[in-house]
């Protein structure tokens, strides 16, 4: 950004802890009692995590924890689908980076390599959350196929990042798809198992893709409606957002699960419980991305529509090629946020009894080895860290990605 | 923003809305696509609507909402609801508890997200960091999970016995049973002073009008605020004094094995109402840390330059800038609050979610009583939600 900025301070450690620790009488006393607090807290989690916890409860349903009731005999079909999802975000990563290379050198600037101890600390979560679902297994094999996967991350990365620009790079974009839809072909096709037998992290997986993958063009075109100069398109996905912005993901799940079905044709099968809680999810959640990409429209400045009809572009051409893609760079990070949120928010289908990680997470305490022995912490602890890990990531990721655009724009 | 940035565009000029036609000449391919668009809902509607009501004759459900008016025939805990009242009573019941979260809940979160906020801004390096570790991770797990694990420290054993109660001055009695809080005692009086207080309260907006446009045209320091309250809580005092106490507070008091008086609620109640807090604290913080850090660096400096002090600064160019930035999400995150007062039926506490679902087994016809919750969820959202437009309105026209 500023290629003349003051080199940065570089403290004895005295001298930081004097500023920023021991400035004052006030400060002092801050620091001595949240150092107490910081230092008890780790003791705590140290303690839990390597101590005084018995992990045999999460050791011994470590399957359903990932994969609910999947049948064993096709297991295979999982990990072949996860390498499928892993070849493709490596496609995504390296594309992606291909992409801001250029661009960085386009304007001038070099491009950034981070250093191989940045990349790495940027996915110690997830890199720390293999290592505990790999720590937890049995038999070897997990582990060798999760190494197996992290090679496959980074061989299609690096081999993305090569690819050159123009018709080979989309033809990319299109491997990486079609690993998505190879993946849940793997899963359901070719005598696969039907996602109603699926549950876990599997199950919390696949209903925050899909919830996303739906309920995102969706919201793009309630976004527009609701600018529209129709006013009864406007009114009515005005009318479609505030219903069900208004009403609690909950009580749409339950609703889903009791009322929807009178809404179809007595001529037709009503769809399945799990199909009925992914409607409701699309239907909550387009609501909210409508609201964010209307932020993005918004911050679109009129001149360059104008711009754009100067040249004597047409309408869908002003849109697509003018409009949207600044419109959805600028609320990338409200985007992201609101994926995250659907992930969180598929915790609630585990409210109305669908066996997804936080369900599972409950109903293992409820097997005749571990009831009533005080295992809630030890199995909520294992959920929550996976939430929090896939969470904390995706807006880290998403963070990077925001400042990497500014940049870009400067 | 980076130096080269377009200007912001006027408001209504902004792209994806095309400029309107003059009036008076009528655009017949619009008029068209609009009729075809309302015609496509409704018909949508009707045709979803006689799906309903075919589907419920085959089924031999009601299609009205008399059910309404039948028993409830479900008990709710700490209410002395009877399974004999209709169904429009319990209702009430569910209501009255999603407040009793919603409320509390609100004020708790604004509190401790303020604090937390402050907190990620301190100097003190310490203090920095674990308010950030609180932020991130409480922040990035869902909060049916947080509401589970209070739920459950509080079955494990982390809250003391009855005997052994926690107390918070004697007004909030927390044990493993139940939270016990201090209640107001409604006697003759109470009408007749709370008529008091409304007209110190009157009094006080009165008054902080007046003193703002008197300073408007002398610059005589107005200070509504702290005057307005001085008058609100004198006049209040001095009417609770000439009508002689005429609230009562009914404190919990260790009765042999259990509490009396104070109002009590479930140990589910306090899951919830303390999950809730914690979750949306966080968000709270980083709102309030967020517009601090938004306004623009040079008012700071332009401040320091004009040589106010830390607290002039604050309180006269840092907060009431950040304020304005910080209305709109925070207003959100409080909808937030209110809707999620529906995960309460995963520490079965009776709210309205919950309440609707307890009535929907007991025979009341599924689709209208899903109907109802939504309507009366609406009512509770779009006050807030329209509020948080106008907000959001508001604050752009002061921006540009």
């Amino acid at each position: 950004m500023n290629p003349t900025r003051p080199p940065a301070q570089r403290d004895e450690p005295w001298t930081w802890a004097r500023r920023e620790l021991f400035s004052g009488p006030v400060n002092t006393v801050v620091s001595v009692v949240f150092g107490a607090a910081l230092a008890y807290v780790a003791y705590r989690i140290v303690a839990f995590t390597f101590l005084n916890t018995e992990w045999e409860v999460v050791r011994r349903n470590l399957r359903l924890f990932m994969v609910g009731r999947f049948p064993i005999d096709d297991l295979w079909r999982v990990w072949a689908a996860g390498y499928l999802v892993v070849a493709a975000i490596g496609i995504g990563a390296g594309v992606t980076g291909a992409v801001a290379a250029e661009t960085a050198v386009a304007k001038g600037r070099p491009p950034t390599r981070l250093p191989t101890a940045v990349a790495v600390g940027r996915f110690a979560p997830l890199l720390v959350l293999v290592v505990v679902l790999v720590s937890l297994t049995r038999t070897v094999v997990p582990g060798l196929l999760a190494v197996g996967a992290v090679a496959t991350l980074l061989a299609s990365r690096t081999a993305a990042h090569r690819v050159p620009a123009g018709r080979a790079r989309a033809l990319a974009w299109l491997v990486a798809l079609g690993a998505l839809v190879g993946a849940f072909l793997v899963l359901t096709g070719f005598g696969g198992v039907g996602w109603d037998a699926w549950g876990g992290l599997l199950l919390t997986l696949f209903a925050t893709v899909a919830g996303i993958v739906l309920s995102f063009p969706l919201g793009i075109v309630l976004a527009f409606g609701r600018r529209s100069r129709l006013p009864a398109v406007r009114w009515l996905s005005g009318a479609y957002i505030e219903l069900f912005r208004g009403v609690p993901l909950v009580t749409l799940l339950i609703i889903s699960q009791v009322s929807l079905g009178f809404f179809f044709p007595t001529s037709v099968d009503p769809p399945s419980l799990l199909a009925r809680g992914l409607i409701a999810i699309v239907l909550f959640e387009s609501a909210y991305m409508a609201e964010v990409v209307r932020g993005g429209l918004q911050s679109v400045p009129g001149g360059q529509v104008e711009a754009a009809q100067a040249l004597g572009l047409r309408r869908r051409h002003v849109v697509r090629r003018v409009v949207l893609p600044q419109a959805l760079r600028a609320v990338i990070p409200a985007t992201v946020g609101q994926f995250i949120s659907l992930f969180k928010d598929t915790s609630l289908l585990g409210v109305v009894a669908f066996f997804e990680l936080l369900r599972v997470s409950q109903t293992v305490l409820s097997q005749p080895d571990f009831r009533a022995q005080g295992l809630d912490a030890v199995t909520l602890g294992f959920a929550g860290f996976i939430y929090w890990v896939v969470s904390y990531t995706m807006s880290k990721e998403s963070r990077r990605l925001e400042r990497r655009l500014g940049a870009d724009r400067a | 923003m980076p130096a080269n940035a377009p200007p912001p565009s006027p408001p209504g000029a902004a792209a994806g809305r095309a400029p309107r036609r003059p009036r008076g000449r009528l655009d017949l391919g619009a008029v068209g696509l609009q009729v075809l668009a309302v015609a496509a809902v409704v018909a949508l509607v009707v045709y979803l609507a006689d799906n309903v009501s075919t589907n419920q004759r085959l089924l031999g459900i009601d299609s009205d909402f008399s059910y309404l008016d039948d028993p409830a025939g479900v008990l709710v805990a700490f209410s002395d609801f009877s399974p004999g009242q209709p169904v429009r009573e319990i209702l009430l019941v569910g209501l009255k508890n999603t407040a009793l979260v919603a409320l509390p809940g609100i004020a708790l979160t604004l509190v401790l997200g303020t604090l937390l906020g402050i907190a990620r801004l301190s100097p003190n390096w310490l203090l920095r960091k674990a308010a950030t570790l609180y932020v991130e991770t409480l922040r990035n797990i869902p909060p049916v999970l947080v509401i589970i694990f209070v739920n459950a420290a509080v079955v494990l054993g982390f809250l003391p016995t009855i005997q052994e109660s926690f107390s918070l001055f004697g007004l909030v009695e927390l044990n493993n049973r139940r939270l016990l809080v201090a209640s107001p005692v409604w006697t003759d009086g109470t009408a007749a002073w709370l008529v008091v207080v409304g007209v110190g309260v009157v009094a006080a907006v009165v008054f902080a009008v007046l003193a703002t446009r008197r300073s408007f045209r002398t610059g005589v320091p107005h200070r509504r605020v702290s005057r307005g309250v001085a008058i609100a809580v004198g006049v209040a005092t001095a009417g609770y004094v000439v009508l002689g106490a005429p609230v009562a507070l009914s404190r919990p008091v260790l009765d042999g094995p259990s509490f009396s008086g104070g109002a009590a609620m479930s140990t589910g109640y306090f899951a919830l109402l303390a999950g809730l807090v914690l979750y949306t604290a966080s968000h709270i913080a980083e709102i309030v840390r967020g517009s601090v850090q938004a306004v623009a660096k040079g008012q700071v400096e332009a401040a320091d330059a004009l040589g106010l002090s830390t607290g002039a600064r604050l309180r006269f160019v840092v907060l009431p800038q950040a304020f304005r930035i910080a209305i709109p999400p925070t207003l959100n995150q409080f909808l937030n609050l209110t809707k999620n007062t529906s995960l309460g039926l995963v520490v079965a506490y009776s709210e309205l979610t919950l309440i609707t679902q307890q009535v929907i087994g007991n025979g009341s016809p599924a689709v209208q009583s899903t109907l109802v919750l939504m309507a009366v969820y609406l009512c509770l959202t779009l006050p807030i939600s329209a509020l948080t437009n106008v907000a959001n309105r508001r604050l752009q026209l002061v921006e540009r």
